[in-house]
Parts: structure tokens; sequence; C-alpha cells
């Protein structure tokens, strides 16, 4: 073969060994900033269909705080693993209702951040969605940096302040 | 049964007095900074020659107060104020050019019937031996701070060709306490921060006050539904009204400068934009529809543009559109993070909370001579909420201090900074009112 086709072939077989690598590995995601929640557990009741007493007591559905980074509504890795727990809650009890409560750290305009806020608690109920919850049991208010859980004016202050809190407003 | 109810009366009046004073001490005023070239100015006391009781208030340390913190003057202190005149056949010019003045004025508080005091005064050009002003104006005793604050309205009015702002009011919010226990009230102020109002008490957050062009009302936003809403209410009567809570966000409520409609922030389609609402038929229009935070709007003067603030390009920034709708242009290009815009009277002025970094500052965009001038205007780190004064010639915004929440007024050259501290709590989301009219609102 020639030198050009040679180089085509191997592009092409590159491509293949990779696609086929993409389709078994995930990518490693960063390390995070916050340590991980514990590993999820599984649902205690006996038929695999989570009941009201696992919110308290299941270590993943105990998880009621996402955290954001600075001006980002993206969910880090390890706020996506507790939402699957959360929307098997969703499913398996079709009268429970979520609220999403999004906050935002106290810097900045405070009508820009009840926006910011809004898209965290958007961005939480879309991966809920995502994860299988319904849409119908779930609703997000924001108040912006109007309801902060601590008031120094430090980064260590500010990112507990970046967050979404899963209220459950219906078991 | 009757005679408790006198004693408790008499008991009441008395004590009124009291009360008056503790609010005035509930707002510490600092200048910090000043101003080599402003206008040397003497304000000398003015003595009550009546016959009744004197007023509790001194009127020309209301103006003295009122000059200095606008920036343009500095006025003489008590102690090099060596005579006395009280009206101008009194003055003795080489006295004060020897000080080094360019202006003095004179004045007495006489009696004005009915109980109500006359204040006479007079402006004088010192070199020049020149009266520019002579007026006279009568107030009951409980209303000389207004009385006042129109007597230094007229001053600088005369002197620096600039309408006077000082007889005009401010809204800010206030917090004390901390989570569950925290409580939250909309207050009204004189400017200088005397004779705090309490318009409404609450245990959820509010924000974003904004004045009527007439002065007699406010829209903020209020939490007490449990989301955000926005509500009217008059500020002499307390009558409210419940605008707007739709789903999703409302907030950022701003009059138009006719007092027909309001420009709010709905986010009711999915993400929050800017709609104006005509007041008298609840009718929204929507002004923008683009993905990410369209905010914070502010009409220009003349009621034909609204400003407001979009992270359309990525961060924060302040754009303008025809009141009525269509394409937005951006206006700020300058600094990664311009919010909160707050526009002048004519229009050549904006000034912005402006961030970079971890650092918030109260930044100016000036188009007087053309090509947008950029000054900053307060040291930061955490300044917010800029308001114009209706004459532009100062501006107040929000601070932190000491773990606090304080408020200042600048000078729009940058020179002159007033604190105005609550004595416990937070004070932020501040509002300059308007021109106050003649007759009387209280």
């Amino acid at each position: 073969m020639n030198t050009t086709l040679r180089v085509f072939a191997l592009s092409l077989m590159s491509v293949a060994v990779l696609a086929g690598c993409k389709k078994n590995t995930k990518e490693t995601p960063p390390p995070p900033a916050v340590e991980p929640p514990p590993a999820m557990t599984q649902p205690t009741e006996t038929s695999g269909m989570y009941g009201p007493s696992d919110l308290d007591t299941d270590a993943c559905l105990r998880q009621r705080v996402v955290y954001f980074d600075l001006d980002q509504d993206s969910l880090k890795p390890e706020f996506q693993a507790i939402m699957a727990c959360h929307a098997k809650y969703l499913r398996d009890r079709p009268s429970a209702r979520i609220n999403l409560e999004g906050n935002a750290d106290e810097r900045g305009s405070r009508e820009y951040n009840m926006g910011l806020g809004e898209r965290r608690g958007n961005a939480v109920s879309s991966a809920l969605q995502a994860a299988g919850g319904s849409g119908s049991q779930l609703s997000v208010v924001s108040y912006g940096e109007e309801r902060p859980v601590c008031t120094e004016s430090t980064e260590e202050c500010w990112a507990k302040n970046r967050r979404v809190e899963i209220v459950y407003t219906a078991k | 049964m009757k005679k408790l109810s006198h004693w408790l009366l008499a008991l009441f009046v008395l004590l009124l007095p009291a009360i008056g004073q503790a609010q005035e001490q509930g707002l510490e005023i600092n200048i910090v900074g000043g101003n080599a070239s402003a206008l040397p100015i003497t304000i000398v006391p003015m003595p009550y020659q009546g016959s009744g009781t004197p007023p509790t208030t001194d009127v020309s340390q209301v103006v003295r107060a009122d000059l200095d913190r606008s920036g343009a003057f500095r006025t003489l202190p008590d102690a090099n104020i060596v005579e006395k005149p009280t009206r101008g056949s009194e003055i003795n010019y080489p006295t004060w050019r020897a000080l080094k003045q360019d202006y003095i004025v004179v004045g007495r508080v006489l009696d004005g019937g009915n109980g109500a005091y006359r204040v006479e005064y007079e402006l004088f050009d010192v070199a020049k031996q020149q009266r520019l002003l002579g007026l006279a104006m009568t107030g009951r005793a409980n209303a000389m701070r207004d009385v006042a604050h129109q007597m230094a309205d007229a001053i600088y009015e005369k002197i620096t060709g600039v309408r006077g702002a000082f007889w005009t009011r401010i809204a800010y919010v206030t917090q004390t306490g901390l989570g569950n226990a925290a409580r939250y009230a909309l207050m009204v102020a004189d400017s200088d921060g005397f004779n705090p109002q309490t318009i409404v008490r609450s245990a959820e957050p509010l924000l974003s006050p904004s004045w009527s062009p007439d002065g007699r009302k406010l829209a903020y936003v209020s939490f007490e539904r449990g989301n955000s809403s926005i509500y009217l209410q008059d500020i002499s009567t307390g009558a409210r009204e419940l605008i707007a809570s739709f789903r999703g966000i409302n907030g950022a409520p701003s009059f138009s400068p006719d007092g027909r409609r309001l420009a709010l922030t709905l986010s009711r389609s999915g993400n929050p934009e800017i709609y104006v609402m005509d007041l008298g038929s609840k009718a929204l229009t929507q002004i923008t529809n683009q993905y990410g935070i369209d905010t914070e709007p502010t009409w220009s003067a003349d009621g034909s543009t609204i400003y407001f603030t979009s992270d359309r390009g990525g961060r924060p920034q302040v754009y303008k559109v025809s009141a009525s709708g269509g394409g937005a242009q951006r206006v700020t290009f300058e600094g990664s993070y311009n919010a909160t815009p707050t526009v002048s009277f004519d229009g050549k002025k904006i000034a912005v909370a402006q961030g970079s970094g971890n650092t918030y500052r109260i930044a100016m965009m000036d188009t007087s001579t053309g090509s947008p001038r950029w000054t900053t205007l307060s040291p930061g780190s955490l300044d917010e909420s800029p308001s114009f004064a209706p004459n532009a010639s100062m501006i107040l915004y929000a601070a932190r201090e000491g773990g606090r929440g304080v408020l200042y007024a600048v000078s729009v050259d940058g020179r002159v900074r007033q604190r105005l501290v609550l004595a416990q709590g937070d004070v932020r989301e501040p509002a300059w009112g308007p021109y106050r009219n003649a007759t009387p609102q209280k």
C-alpha cells in the first residue's frame, strides 16, 4: 500500500480502537474539591422500593445538599452520584415531592444571584429527571444569596453557600 | 377610666421627644476623606430670636452637614467662626476674606405663628460683597430638618447651578439576627440618614426597593409567600398590592419615569427575562428573550430606554434596550463583571457594581466627553447596589465593613465618602428617592 493509504488505514484503526475503548471505560473525573459522599447502600425495604424511613437511614438519600463551583451551574461528578437514589425515591413514591432550593454566595448583585440560584436548582432538577425522576414531583425556588449558612467573607464560607438543598415537602 | 387615658396620653406626649432622639441616634454619619478643591463656605449659627421655646433642630448644623457631605463644599468649623452676624448688614467682610471663605450664609430663627418657626437667611459672595440669596422658610417644630435641607438645596443650586438633592429620602433594607431568627425591615429615611421610618417588617427576606417618581410608593421584593413576589406599597398609608407572584423569580422592580409602568424580572418562561407591566391594566410586555439571566432593569430619565444586567455574553454586563422591546445593545466594555446599573438623569453617567476577581467596587462610566471614561468610586471589596441621587451629584451604595452591611454616599467625583451605619444589624439595598415637592408628604 502507498503511504497515504497506510496512514489512513492506521488512523481508521486508531479511531476504531479508541471508540471501542470509550464504550468500556469511563472518563476519570477531576479530583473532587469536597469529600465525596459515602458509598450508596441498597434500599432497606425488602421489596427493593424505598420507603419514607429510608430518607433518614439511607446514606445516599441523606445527602441533601449539592455544592457548586463559582459562577457554575453544572453538577460535579460526586453530586451526580446522588441523583440516582433521589430519582429512584421519587419513582418509588409517587406522592413524594421535592422542592429544590437554589442558593448563591454573597458576591455580586443580589438579583443576579437570584438567577444563579435558580439556574443551579434547575440543573439539579434536570439531573434528577435524567436519572428517572418525574418533573411533576419537582419544584425549584431560588433564594439567591438571602439564605446563607455562614456569613464570613471567606472562600470556605462562600463554597458552603453555593448550593442547592433537596427538601422533601412530601414523603 | 377617662383620667387614666389622660395620664397615658400625657405620658406618651412626654416620651415623644425621647423616641425622636433615639431614632436620630440610630444612624451614625462619618465623613471619610475630603476634597481640597471644595468651595470654602461659612454657615454662621442662626440664633432663635422668638419668644417661645427654641426649636430642637439646629438648622445651620444640618445645612453645614449637607454641604460637607456633597463634596462640593468645605464648611468652616464652629471653632473658627469668630464673629456671628445674623444679617447682611452685620457682616464684616475682611474677617471672612482673612479666613479664605468664598461664601457666607447668615440667618435667624423667628416665631412663625401657630407654633411654627420662620427662618430668614441670606447667602453672600465674600469677594464681591454681594448678596446672592435672601429667603425665608416656615416650618413646624418637627419639620425643621426638612426646612434646613431645603435651605441647603437653595444654597447649593445658587452656587453650583445644579439643583440640590438634600431634601430627598432614601429607602433601604435592614436585617437583624441570623438564620431562623433573622428579621428584615424596609426603611425610609431622610437622605442624611435621619428620621428612619419602618415601612415593612418581615421574617423573610426583602429586596430591591424602587421609588415611584412621585415619592409616594415603593415597589419591592418579598419572600413572605415562600417564593419571591413583588409588592407595591403606599408609604404614608401602608396600603399595599401584590403585583407579581408568578412561578419562578419575581424580582428587580423599577418604576418608569411617568410612574405608569413597572419594569421587572420574571423567570416564568424558563429563565429570567425583563418585562414591562402596565400598572393600570397589569398587562405584561416581554422585553428580552434570550438564554441567560436578564435582570435589574432601570429606566432612562425620558422613559425610552431600559438598561439592564445580562450574562448573555458569559458574565454579567450592562445592556440597553428600547422600552418597547427589540434588540439589546451592550453598554459596558470594561471589566469582567458589571451589574446593577444606575443611570444619571441626563443619561451621561452609568454607575455599576464592578467585579474583578473577589473584589467588587462601585465604578462609573461617563460619556459626557464622548468616549466612555471609567472611574472607580469605592474601595471595595464587597460594594454593591449603587443608586444615583436625582441630581447625579452623589451615589448611595452598600458595603460590608467589620462583618456587617453599611451604606455609603460618595460624591460623583469620588472625593468625599460618608458612611451611614445602623446601630445594630445589617443595612443594604439602598435606593435614592426622587426630588420632593412642596406639599407635605408625611
